[in-house]
């Protein structure tokens, strides 16, 4: 086995979620999660800045106390002036790592250590090895990616720490036009922030009433939850040295503790994934991606359980 | 401005070529390019041929290899960029920066153009490519209004190429996994978006089903036009409401906006579709060099013309104009 | 816009073989002329397409592996992996690549299914073809080789009097 021991990181809150729950949260994260690595801050939408704004120094200065590495996110699309300025301001002055989502931030973040983010097209050695040689020291992979690239980029680029997002529901397209604003009857310059009534995604259904995505502001995510459980050994073999967890409005401490749990070997993959099922009953599981299928499938490895047991 | 024209076949790139294209851009046949459709785009010999008949109309060529390298098979990437210099071609359109990297160290002498597919929004990206690669020129996403397409020209050292006409992506370029998600093809991976492979349409109670995948992605009573089962262009249930969530089936058409595009500091309009016909692409090139070389007040009836040709028969903004928002 | 009478009455009236015998005889000319036809096929080559004109009580059905054409009865479900259905015309102004199967598939001209990647694929080898249908069909011999030249002369002179403006 490779002797570094994965962790587990814990990804922005991706949707907007008021100041004082946005707060909370991360208090008992801080209190409570087995995490090693949390990344904070806006990323989907520049408009909700303000919301969570007032309570970013106190989040951080707790989940700093409680021993957490502190990673500052930034946007996904930058396209005005004052998200451009937002971006290089936060790059200037942050005392954090920061974690590219853009290709502006990765410019500016050039010759200093940084994290790239899965919004990041990262998807062979030839551009990780790049972008280490920039400054880069850890990259989260798109979750599009498949198992063979994950193993393939990895065991390429020596000197990166990669992370894979092993839970949360996917996040798949970001456009300029925000269809959350649109379905509840705004456009996105007059929103009134009607993604703040769905912090866990507005759900779109097919005309058959198929769950199929859920749309977060200008963000459109899956409707499915990644779970990454019975794939943590193998991927920890492959040298991935991070597991993400996407937060979802559901328990995410009982959530990390599971997979925490799982890697240290205290429980069965197949026991937690059960357990994952009642912790956030919201979204069915998928790992499709991970498998070289449609990412919404499910992929049961009922016939790979024996991995590390026989 | 030059006119940006699309090749599928080589009997499309004649035709875009006759019909006045500044320049024809095109790819090879396999997922080096992101319109890795079956039956489409150029082998090796047919390139060279292509730029051939290009050069003794001066027209240019320039090759997408716009998908991003599969770990382990980069070299089905470098290939393709070794071939398409060796053919002659003037510009190679690319997204992955690991390609771009390679292409920039090998080929310094080579032209190189940043795709849409990398999603390069902002100047600090743009400046990026350009310090980091030698890009002469970046074709913008198609998620900026035209103001700030100017704010953004006025702060870049390179050239500005848009969308003007075509297939309008709904999400920004080269981020978008809403395909692969369905059917586990993607533009970025496998050159593919809502790919034929998994498309079915079925006659249900008089209309007309589309599906990708497991999914429905729409349903057409008789007499309405249809629509490919692109997804971020479907119907789809959000509460209690029923329509178009992320974009009606309509195309791309800013035709009407070229002198403001022209004083926004762009210097080449791209028009989409490698998928469709030659007839499509001889009909539509062929009434935008009319329509830029018109005068103002003379374009609106020459562009009417085109929206027949177009997904449901109806053409948008998109993002060029704010309130599409 | 309906097939010309005049030139679709004989082809519903005749007995099966003899225009069978015709359409062979002009496909093989077309292969003739145009023998790299399915090399865009790729790996669709081996499939089969069924082509049922809406205002034809026949269909006709293509198998590039062979390569061959055959002629049938109109039915519901011919045994093909890819079905395409549209008017006679419309389905002739395809096979030259003169219309925009994109614009007449939104405008439910035509209409497509089973294997859309096959056909898909079917559609751009014969878009990229450049098939002339009056010089490619004038040199074909047999009794009805006018008869199709002369459909192919009216869909040409109709496509280049810009009448594909009307192709909703």
């Amino acid at each position: 086995m490779d002797a570094r021991k994965p962790t587990l990181s814990l990804g922005p809150v991706l949707y907007l979620w008021d100041g004082p729950k946005w707060r909370d949260f991360y208090c008992r994260i801080a209190d409570e999660a087995p995490v090693s690595h949390v990344v904070i801050g806006e990323t989907v939408c520049s408009k909700r800045l303000h919301f969570t704004e007032p309570f970013l120094v106190d989040a951080i200065d707790r989940l700093e106390s409680a021993g957490k590495q502190v990673i500052l996110s930034t946007l996904a699309l930058v396209t005005l002036e004052r998200e451009s300025h937002y971006v290089r301001a936060l790059v200037a002055d942050s005392p954090y790592v920061v974690e590219a989502n853009d290709l502006s931030a990765l410019a500016l973040l050039e010759g200093r250590a940084h994290a790239v983010g899965p919004l990041v097209n990262v998807y062979n050695a030839a551009t990780a090895r790049l972008l280490a040689r920039r400054g880069a020291t850890s990259i989260c992979l798109p979750p599009e990616l498949p198992a063979s690239s994950i193993d393939a980029i990895v065991s390429q680029t020596p000197g990166i720490a990669f992370e894979v997002l092993a839970f949360g529901r996917m996040p798949l397209a970001i456009s300029a036009r925000c269809a959350h604003a649109r379905a509840k009857g705004h456009i996105k310059d007059n929103c009134q922030f009607v993604c703040g009534e769905d912090p866990d995604g507005l759900p779109v259904k097919t005309l058959d009433r198929q769950s199929f995505l859920a749309l977060n502001g200008v963000q459109t995510v899956s409707f499915t939850c990644q779970a990454l459980l019975t794939e943590l050994h193998e991927l920890a073999f492959q040298g991935v040295q991070r597991f993400r967890l996407s937060p979802q409005d559901c328990d995410m401490v009982a959530v990390a503790r599971l997979y925490e749990d799982v890697m240290a070997g205290r429980m069965d993959a197949e026991d937690a994934l059960q357990r994952l099922r009642q912790a956030y009953p919201a979204a069915p599981l998928s790992n499709g991606f991970h498998h070289g299928r449609e990412g919404a499938a499910w992929i049961a490895r009922a016939r790979n359980i024996a991995h590390g047991a026989t | 401005m030059e006119l940006i024209c699309p090749a599928g076949t080589p009997a499309a790139f004649r035709e875009a070529a006759d019909a006045g294209a500044d320049a024809v851009y095109c790819g090879f046949r396999d997922e080096t390019n992101a319109r890795n459709f079956p039956g489409l785009n150029f082998s090796r010999e047919e390139l060279g041929e292509a730029i051939a008949y290009a050069r003794r109309r001066d027209t240019k060529t320039f090759v997408a290899l716009n998908t991003f390298m599969r770990a382990g098979h980069e070299e089905l990437w470098y290939q393709a960029a070794a071939d398409a210099v060796r053919v002659g071609a003037d510009a190679l359109i690319l997204a992955d920066f690991g390609l771009m990297a390679h292409v920039a160290e090998t080929y310094p002498e080579q032209r190189l153009h940043v795709s849409v597919q990398a999603s390069v929004s902002n100047p600090d990206a743009v400046n990026f490519l350009v310090e980091a690669f030698g890009a002469k020129r970046v074709v913008l996403p198609r998620t900026l209004t035209i103001a700030d397409i100017a704010r953004l020209a006025r702060q870049v050292r390179c050239e500005i190429e848009v969308f003007a006409f075509g297939g309008l992506c709904v999400m920004a370029e080269g981020r978008c996994s809403l395909s692969s998600y369905a059917t586990g093809k993607s533009p970025n991976m496998n050159g593919v978006c809502s790919p034929p492979s998994h498309v079915r349409y079925r006659e249900d109670g008089g209309d007309l089903v589309s599906e990708l995948g497991a999914y429905t992605i729409n349903r057409f009573p008789r007499e309405e036009a249809a629509g490919y089962p692109t997804l971020c262009k479907g119907r789809f249930d959000i509460a209690d409401a029923r329509g178009y969530a992320f974009e009606d089936p309509a195309s791309l058409d800013v035709m009407g906006e070229i002198d403001a595009l022209r004083e926004a500091g762009v210097c080449a309009l791209k028009i989409e579709g490698r998928q469709r016909g030659k007839a499509y692409v001889g009909e539509v090139v062929a009434t935008l060099r009319k329509a830029l070389d018109a005068r103002p007040e003379d374009r609106p009836a020459l562009l009417a013309r085109l929206r027949l040709l177009s997904e449901g028969q109806r053409t948008t903004c998109g993002a060029y104009e704010k309130r599409w928002r | 816009m309906e097939f010309p009478r005049p030139l679709a009455a004989p082809l519903a009236l005749l007995p099966i073989p003899i225009v069978e015998g015709a359409v062979k005889l002009m496909f093989s000319s077309l292969m003739k002329r145009h023998p790299k036809l399915f090399d865009r096929l790729g790996e669709h080559r081996a499939k089969r397409y069924a082509f049922r004109p809406t205002d034809l009580p026949l269909v006709f059905l293509v198998e590039p592996a062979r390569p061959a054409i055959t002629l049938m009865r109109r039915q519901a479900n011919p045994p093909a992996d890819a079905l395409v259905e549209g008017s006679l015309f419309r389905l002739l102004t395809l096979l030259e690549g003169r219309s925009d199967a994109d614009a007449l598939f939104f405008a439910r001209s035509l209409t497509v299914t089973g294997d859309m990647e096959a056909m898909l694929a079917l559609r751009n080898a014969l878009d990229g073809s450049e098939i002339d249908l009056p010089r490619d069909l004038g040199a074909a011999a047999g009794p009805f080789a006018p008869l199709f030249s002369r459909a192919a002369a009216a869909i040409r002179r109709r496509a280049l009097a810009g009448e594909n403006a009307a192709w909703n």
